[in-house]
């Protein structure tokens, strides 16, 4: 499989990525440290006939990704934990309405203002339910530079797909990374886009809303000569307002489903050195780069330690952690916060002796902490 | 013969939730009538609404349509229109979605002077959630979370517009349907943004409790506080006191609009023409 290099930074490629694979419009706000998502794709667009906004505020830079994309254009987003703080409202409605989004979030420390510069995995939580009321949320992680743009690519694939945003997690570090990143070459990328299904039927046969109970919402792009109507409201199989009590049902029902029922499309991770591990460690994000660091070092002093790492967080891969959970006695999770994955896992192993290596003090984790905290195990 | 509304009501979603003597309804029918005069196709026009008694008003109309979140018509509207530069966008927006939760939105979209119009339907109350004060109650009236009489100062959906840069601005009540026409196909047909802000009546969770019980009173109460322009301007400051001006109050035909400006990003980052700079403009900050 041909390849190509590129040597750039994670929030670059994750712009390049976006224009790679269609996005025509990008709405945002700065929020350090994503916002050199903005200042990129602020080029890339215009010259390929696209359009990317600075609006007034988070809010607004949602709202105007999610009109674009109503109007039937792949569209992104980019911020950090205030930013999606304040887009969780409207990331609310594209759940609701099916809308597909990309939203990249390159978190930092948080609760609130936190530490804007510095690094943490604090948003794990917040990804997997932004905004109030039931759905299910779709969220991956990129663990390299690489990842970066796979994972940018694969989240419009996937919005697409599934007709709902899909939220890309970098961390400062990863975002803020420079380096070679070995990237798909473009004309992989593009023949591997699955642009949002549409009707081509007779207008008034056409139902957006009207599909099986695992399946997403058909919205044909605006002006084509198929009216019909977006709404955050519980709405019927043509979108308009109902209170009728089996169709809100039904739509709950299918906006969890249509998820659930078809997570194997969308689940994602990496087992390293995992055959015969004794110890297994979780990680993602750019924690996991120094959990294989780690790996290497305890190896070499006859450690068999292994590392899963999530590259989709939700939803989890919940049944191959309890896969390996079941026969492994001792599990790590590691990362930046007080325990948002370690919980995850614990559910998903149906045990409370999970170990965890925490750290919440907007530095990375050194892969000197990971193999002392390994060998007190 | 009398205008036919059908084609473009959805009729199955009749009648419609606003009560009995709203303005609302006429507001839409004056809409209605002022898109088939300008003669432009249903697939070419989006409307966009937010929430309260207007945001239902999308659901109503047979176009391609959004219902929105509270206060954001203009924003998600700003991505609809850079993507459909030549398509027709409306937004329908409630005084307290306009000036209030969505105030900044509003502000904003009138500085960018992109082409669309939003008709601000102004009842002066949160009537859909009863009777809450909106940033347009006039002082001393009653309202459920200020039942000792409103003590906060009102906005001017005009002056806000115009000061925000705005190109066309225009207000007009729903008392004049025909001239409300007019001037919306004005607004519509304007290259730039267009504020239509248009009085209406809400008798029933305005007046009710401000002495204006029925929608008789109410309107009776708009078509007092309201002057045409040019008579406005005509007035001291004391007689402008209390007093709105109706008309067209501001028409700009030359102002940048946005996409037309974004085009020219286009093609600065194709290669077309040299880095914008502010020797293109005659303002210069």
């Amino acid at each position: 499989m041909a390849t190509r290099e590129i040597i750039s930074t994670g929030n670059e490629l994750a712009a390049i990525a976006a224009v790679d694979a269609g996005c025509m419009f990008f709405g945002g706000y700065p929020l350090t440290p994503s916002s050199e998502v903005m200042h990129v794709i602020s080029d890339l667009l215009p010259a390929k006939g696209g359009v990317a906004i600075q609006m007034e505020d988070e809010i607004a830079g949602i709202c105007c990704v999610i009109g674009a994309a109503m109007s039937g254009v792949r569209a992104l987003t980019a911020t950090s934990g205030p930013g999606m703080s304040l887009k969780a409202e409207n990331l609310g409605l594209a759940q609701m309405a099916e809308v597909p989004l990309v939203c990249v979030n390159v978190m930092r420390g948080g609760p609130s203002t936190g530490l804007p510069t510095r690094v943490s995995q604090g948003d794990i939580s917040q990804s997997k339910n932004p905004s109030h009321g039931d759905y299910k949320s779709i969220t991956l992680c990129a663990g390299s530079l690489a990842e970066c743009y796979t994972e940018v690519v694969r989240a419009f694939n996937i919005a697409d797909r599934f007709m709902q945003p899909v939220i890309v997690l970098l961390d400062e570090t990863i975002g803020h990374m420079h380096g070679k990143a070995e990237l798909p070459t473009l004309e992989e990328v593009e023949a591997g886009i699955k642009p949002r299904k549409t009707f081509d039927g007779p207008a008034e046969e056409y139902f957006p809303y009207q599909c099986e109970h695992d399946e997403p919402a058909v919205l044909n792009p605006m002006f084509k000569g198929y009216r019909y109507h977006f709404t955050g409201l519980h709405h019927d199989k043509n979108g308009f307002p109902t209170e009728e009590i089996e169709t809100c049902r039904k739509l709950i029902q299918r906006l969890e489903d249509k998820v659930e029922l078809h997570k194997d499309e969308i689940e994602s991770y990496e087992e390293f050195m995992m055959d015969d591990a004794e110890i297994m460690i979780v990680a993602y994000g750019s924690v996991s780069l120094a959990a294989k660091e780690a790996i290497r070092h305890l190896r070499a002093d006859g450690i068999k330690a292994g590392l899963f790492r999530p590259i989709t967080i939700w939803p989890s891969p919940a049944e191959k952690i309890k896969e390996y959970t079941d026969k492994i006695e001792k599990v790590l999770v590691v990362e930046l916060n007080i325990g948002q994955f370690h919980s995850e896992v614990q559910r998903a192993a149906a045990r409370l002796d999970i170990d965890g290596l925490f750290k919440v003090n907007g530095r990375p984790l050194s892969p000197h902490e990971i193999v002392t905290k390994v060998k007190e195990l | 013969m009398a205008f036919n509304y059908d084609k473009y009501l959805r009729l199955e979603k009749m009648p419609t939730l606003w009560c009995w003597g709203c303005g609302d309804g006429v507001i839409l029918k004056a809409f209605i009538r002022a898109i088939d005069k300008m003669g432009i196709s249903q697939d070419d026009v989006c409307v966009v609404s937010g929430i309260g008694c207007s945001g239902r008003f999308s659901s109503y109309v047979d176009f391609n349509t959004v219902h929105t979140t509270h206060g954001r018509t203009t924003a998600y509207a700003t991505g609809i229109k850079l993507m459909n530069p030549d398509k027709l966008v409306v937004c329908v927006a409630g005084d307290g979605d306009a000036l209030a939760i969505g105030g900044n939105h509003t502000i904003h979209a009138c500085r960018r002077n992109i082409d669309m119009t939003m008709i601000v339907i102004n009842n002066f109350i949160y009537g859909l959630t009863n009777s809450q004060t909106s940033p347009t109650t006039p002082k001393g009236m009653w309202t459920v979370s200020q039942k000792a009489g409103n003590i906060d100062p009102t906005f001017d959906t005009c002056d806000l517009a115009i000061a925000s840069g705005a190109s066309f601005v225009a207000r007009e009540s729903m008392l004049d349907p025909k001239k409300l026409e007019k001037v919306m196909i004005k607004a519509m047909e304007h290259r730039g943004f267009s504020m239509m802000e248009v009085l209406s009546n809400c008798h029933i969770n305005l007046g009710r409790k401000n002495k204006m019980v029925s929608a008789m009173e109410n309107l009776e109460w708009i078509d007092n506080i309201t002057v045409a322009k040019k008579k406005y301007d005509a007035m001291t400051p004391e007689e402008q006191l209390n007093l709105l001006p109706t008309g067209i109050l501001k028409q700009d035909t030359e102002a940048d609009e946005y996409c037309d400006m974004y085009a020219e990003i286009q093609k600065v980052h194709q290669g077309q023409r040299g880095k914008i700079t502010q020797d293109d403009f005659e303002k210069k900050i």
